[in-house]
C-alpha cells in the first residue's frame, strides 16, 4: 500500500475524529442558556429528518420501490412498531416492490 | 457491566442498519482498483460515511492531503454540533481519556440515538453502544470488499432502506405526540430536499447540506417552542 493511501487515509482519520473529541472531551460546562438548550433538544429529530429526506427514495437505486418501501415504514413507525419491526418491514416491502415492478 | 450490555443492546439496530451501507463501500474499494484491506481500515478508522466515500473520491484523483483535509472538514463539522450536544448529556464525572474514546464512536445515528436516551449517559453505556456499530460498519466493509458479489443486487438495493425505516420509527412516532417536533422534522425534510434538489446548492457537500439544514430546523424549534424545564 502505498504512502500517499496511507497518509491520506491518516488525515480523514485525523478530521474525522478533532470535530467529535474536542466539543465533548473539553466542554465540560453546563449550558443555562433556554435558546441553545432547546436548539440541542431539536438537533436529533432535525438531523435525522435531513438525513431520510429526500436520500430514502434514492437509497435502493430505483425510485417506485423505495417509496412503497418509505411509505410502508411510516405506516408501522406511526403504529409505534419499534426500530428493528419498522426497518425490516420497510426492507422487505421494497424488495418485493423491486421485484414485482419492472421499471 | 449491566449498562455495558444495555449499551450494545440498544445500539444494535445502527449496527444492523450500517452493514449494508459500509457493505456497498467495501465494493465500491474494491472495484475502483484500490489495494485490498484499505476499505476496512478506512472504515475502523473514520467511521462515518459520506467522509469515508468523498475521501476516496478524492484519492481516486490524487488530491492533496490539504484538499482532503477541508473537504472531510466540511463534511465533519456537524459532528462538533452533536458532540457538544452530547457534553450535556453525558455523566459529568467522566474523564477526559474516557471522553476521548467514546467521542469516537459519534456518528449521525449514534448521537441521535443516545441524545434521545432517558438518562445519563454513563461512561459502561457509552462504551457497549458504540461499540456494535463499529463491528457492524467494519465487518460490512470487509465483507463487501473481499466478497463484492454475496448479495443479490436487488436485496443490496433493498437492505439500503434499512437505516431510514429505523429514522423513520424515531421521528415519526416522536412528531404524533408532540407539534414542536413535527414541525421541526417537516421544516428539516423540506429545507434538505430543497438543498439537495435545487442546482444552486449542488456544490455543497452532503455534510454541509446536512448541517444547514439541521440548524436551520433545529433553531427554528428552539425559538417557536422553547424548552423551559431541565428535560434534555
Amino acid at each position: 500500500m502505498s504512502v500517499y493511501l496511507l497518509m491520506s487515509v491518516f488525515v480523514m482519520a485525523l478530521v474525522t475524529y478533532l470535530p467529535r473529541m474536542l466539543p465533548l472531551t473539553f466542554f465540560k460546562k453546563e449550558i443555562h442558556s433556554v435558546f441553545i438548550r432547546s436548539l440541542l433538544y431539536y438537533v436529533p429529530y432535525a438531523v435525522l429528518s435531513a438525513l431520510t429526506f429526500p436520500s430514502i427514495i434514492y437509497a435502493t437505486g430505483h425510485i417506485p420501490s423505495a417509496i412503497i418501501g418509505g411509505l410502508v415504514g411510516i405506516y408501522f413507525a406511526y403504529h409505534n412498531k419499534g426500530l428493528v419491526f419498522v426497518a425490516c418491514a420497510t426492507v422487505l416491502s421494497s424488495l418485493i416492490a423491486n421485484i414485482l415492478i419492472p421499471f | 457491566m449491566e449498562d455495558f450490555l444495555q449499551g450494545c443492546r440498544r445500539s444494535l439496530p445502527i449496527a444492523l442498519g450500517y452493514f449494508p451501507v459500509s457493505f456497498s463501500f467495501g465494493v465500491f474499494v474494491a472495484s475502483s482498483g484500490l489495494p485490498l484491506g484499505l476499505a476496512t481500515l478506512i472504515s475502523i478508522t473514520n467511521l462515518t460515511s459520506s467522509g469515508q466515500f468523498a475521501g476516496v473520491s478524492l484519492m481516486l484523483v490524487h488530491a492533496s492531503y490539504m484538499e482532503t483535509a477541508l473537504t472531510l472538514l466540511m463534511i465533519n463539522a456537524r459532528y462538533f454540533l452533536m458532540s457538544l450536544s452530547l457534553s450535556q448529556k453525558i455523566d459529568q464525572k467522566m474523564s477526559t481519556l474516557q471522553r476521548m474514546i467514546i467521542s469516537f464512536g459519534i456518528t449521525d445515528e449514534t448521537f441521535s440515538l443516545a441524545s434521545l436516551e432517558q438518562r445519563t449517559l454513563s461512561f459502561s453505556f457509552m462504551a457497549g453502544f458504540i461499540l456494535i456499530p463499529i463491528i457492524g460498519w467494519t465487518s460490512g466493509t470487509l465483507v463487501g470488499e473481499t466478497l463484492t458479489n454475496i448479495l443479490p443486487k436487488v436485496l443490496q438495493n433493498a437492505m439500503g432502506l434499512a437505516l431510514y425505516g429505523m429514522f423513520l420509527a424515531i421521528i415519526i412516532p416522536a412528531s404524533s405526540k408532540s407539534r414542536a417536533i413535527l414541525e421541526v422534522v417537516i421544516i428539516g425534510g423540506v429545507i434538505s430536499t430543497i438543498l439537495y434538489e435545487c442546482p444552486l446548492f449542488q456544490n455543497l457537500s452532503s455534510g454541509f447540506q446536512l448541517i444547514v439544514a439541521t440548524l436551520l430546523a433545529a433553531i427554528y424549534g428552539a425559538l417557536r417552542y422553547p424548552i423551559k424545564e431541565n428535560n434534555i
